[in-house]
């Protein structure tokens, strides 16, 4: 068995039933967990949860103007990142028959050239968003080896990814590998660190939302 | 046999003029990639060779590669080539020389000793000691071992020879392994295929028959002039797939329109042969250009490679039920954390009324 075959076996196999296990074993445990109740008359103007869990997911996709100039370039910098890797992830045909050969659905792809272009830039933001971790006190300061190890593992699949097409470094097929290898271990990371944000920023922001409101504060 | 004749001498009393004979040189040399000025050298070189004995072993295969060879029949000087080798042993050639031919064989073993080259096409089974392919009573390993032991280098032709090809695909029921995989002490040169492009085969041969050395050879021992770049790299859809533009079933729109067959399984990307650029039948085709996708027939373990219409990205095998399992356990493992958590916050609110009611 060869590097790839042992990438595209074995290796995404297992890595994908981590995923799988993961991501539910986490979302239910938190789903399931009794609510807290608050026992306080809302306010007048407190909208119904569902509205307030939108309203707060809208509202949070900017800062707020006290904050703008502090932290314009992390949004900014972070929706280059997240946009350009969501392209990249299913605007890609090789990874629209990955997507396919798992749910069985499929749609166009964009010209590869054009995706490659977006992996190059979405590659910069990632470096441009640890660069300012790195020389930020702030950043610093709320900084945990999980960030880190989240960074490296999105960082690896774009870079292997963009390497193979360039075929820098090895043969096409070893970085083929090693790009399918990187995506196994994010598979295997995202439950268990902050990637998990992808599905429970979501329920965070919803859950402030309706606190908030409730207590007629604004978002 | 033991030939005194150079090549060039047997070249001239066959009426081929120097002219016609430089034109092919820089042809071998323009096909191998060497440089202009080793077209001249090549020619000085073949001219001065004195024809190489060669010994072909034909084990576990199909004959393919033997019908590729014979058959790349060309009005050039590119068959002449085996004019230029005295092809002293054939086992699918002679098979019905029957003793004489093993006689033939031994003969030319020990007049050329140190000097012959061996071809080999077919894998060699090892399981039950050998006995799934036996030539005049004697298994394929024994003959093996015999005729590569005083051979200048061994030739493994075609995929079975070089990596175990199809008799070594899973389960494997003769034990079947590549030449490669016997012959130790030996240069062994893989010209891999399913079958070898004749160019190939000819084109390597010349090489030695030329420079009295092998061709530089990649990781897997294939000579680079013919293996080094992949058949995506020089296919002319690439600019397809570079647009986006694929086939998604072979009978589709894409198809008729001469798209990527990457979608439907095309090896293309991960195989190294020179099909797109050498093509088969004199030049006329490949099979991507006939509208099949690459099965990478010149790479190892070609049939056990999830299937030839599985594209490339895609895992080699379902992982639905390993999913399914995998979310079947989470779910429990989530409720039953949820249930902890529940039944330790009832517990801390009856404990904290009671302590209330006391």
């Amino acid at each position: 068995m060869d590097l790839l075959e042992f990438a595209r076996g074995p290796a995404l196999q297992v890595s994908l039933a981590i995923f799988v296990f993961g991501v539910i074993w986490r979302l239910l445990g938190l789903l399931l967990l009794p609510w807290r109740k608050d026992h306080s008359a809302p306010r007048g103007t407190a909208p119904y949860a569902v509205v307030a869990v939108l309203q707060a997911n809208l509202r949070k996709m900017w800062p707020h103007k006290t904050f703008v100039k502090a932290t314009v370039f992390q949004f900014v910098n972070g929706y280059v990142m997240h946009v350009g890797l969501a392209i990249v992830v299913l605007l890609f045909a090789p990874h629209i028959l990955f997507i396919k050969s798992l749910f069985g659905v499929t749609w166009p792809a964009l010209p590869s050239n054009v995706v490659y272009a977006v992996g190059a830039i979405t590659l910069f933001s990632l470096i441009a968003g640890l660069l300012h971790r790195l020389t930020s006190p702030v950043l610093q300061l709320i900084s945990r080896t999980d960030d880190y190890i989240s960074w490296l593992v999105t960082l690896l699949p774009v870079a292997t990814g963009l390497l193979a097409i360039i075929q820098v470094g090895a043969r096409y097929e070893t970085l083929l590998a090693l790009h399918i290898l990187s995506i196994c271990l994010f598979f295997i990371w995202f439950p268990f660190g902050k990637l998990m944000h992808a599905f429970t920023f979501v329920l965070s922001r919803g859950a402030t939302g309706v606190r908030f409101k409730h207590r007629g504060a604004e978002l | 046999m033991a030939e005194t004749r150079t090549l060039g001498e047997l070249l001239v009393e066959r009426g081929v003029s120097r002219r016609a004979f430089l034109k092919y040189s820089s042809y071998l040399a323009t096909l191998m990639a060497l440089p202009p000025s080793a077209a001249e050298a090549m020619a000085e070189g073949l001219a001065k060779a004195r024809r190489q004995a060669v010994i072909w072993l034909s084990f576990q295969e199909c004959t393919g590669c033997t019908e590729s060879l014979t058959r790349a029949f060309s009005p050039t000087l590119e068959d002449l080539i085996f004019n230029f080798i005295s092809l002293d042993y054939h086992h699918t050639l002679m098979a019905v020389s029957g003793e004489a031919a093993e006689n033939a064989r031994l003969q030319s073993m020990a007049e050329n000793k140190g000097k012959y080259i061996v071809m080999v096409d077919g894998s060699v089974p090892m399981k039950d000691g050998g006995v799934y392919s036996t030539i005049a009573g004697r298994t394929n390993l024994e003959t093996l071992r015999e005729t590569a032991k005083d051979a200048f280098a061994v030739i493994s032709v075609g995929t079975c020879a070089a990596f175990g090809g199809l008799p070594h695909a899973d389960p494997n029921p003769t034990g079947a392994v590549a030449i490669q995989d016997i012959v130790k002490d030996k240069p062994v040169i893989n010209i891999p295929g399913c079958p070898p492009i004749p160019d190939a085969m000819t084109g390597t041969v010349a090489h030695i028959l030329s420079f009295g050395k092998l061709p530089e050879l990649d990781d897997l021992k294939r000579p680079k002039a013919f293996f080094g770049e992949t058949i995506h790299d020089r296919c002319y859809r690439r600019p397809f797939y570079q647009r986006g533009l694929f086939a998604k079933s072979f009978d589709d729109e894409g198809a008729r329109k001469g798209w990527c067959l990457y979608e439907v399984g095309c090896k293309g990307p991960i195989t190294y042969n020179a099909c797109a650029t050498l093509k088969w039948n004199g030049g006329v085709s490949f099979p991507i250009q006939s509208g099949h996708g690459c099965l990478g027939c010149s790479e190892p373990d070609f049939w056990d490679k999830g299937g030839f219409y599985r594209p490339l990205p895609t895992p080699l095998a379902s992982v639905r039920e390993h999913v399914t399992e995998a979310a079947a356990a989470g779910a429990v493992l989530g409720g039953a954390a949820a249930w902890l958590a529940r039944s330790s916050q009832n517990a801390y609110k009856s404990e904290t009324k009671k302590s209330e009611e006391a």
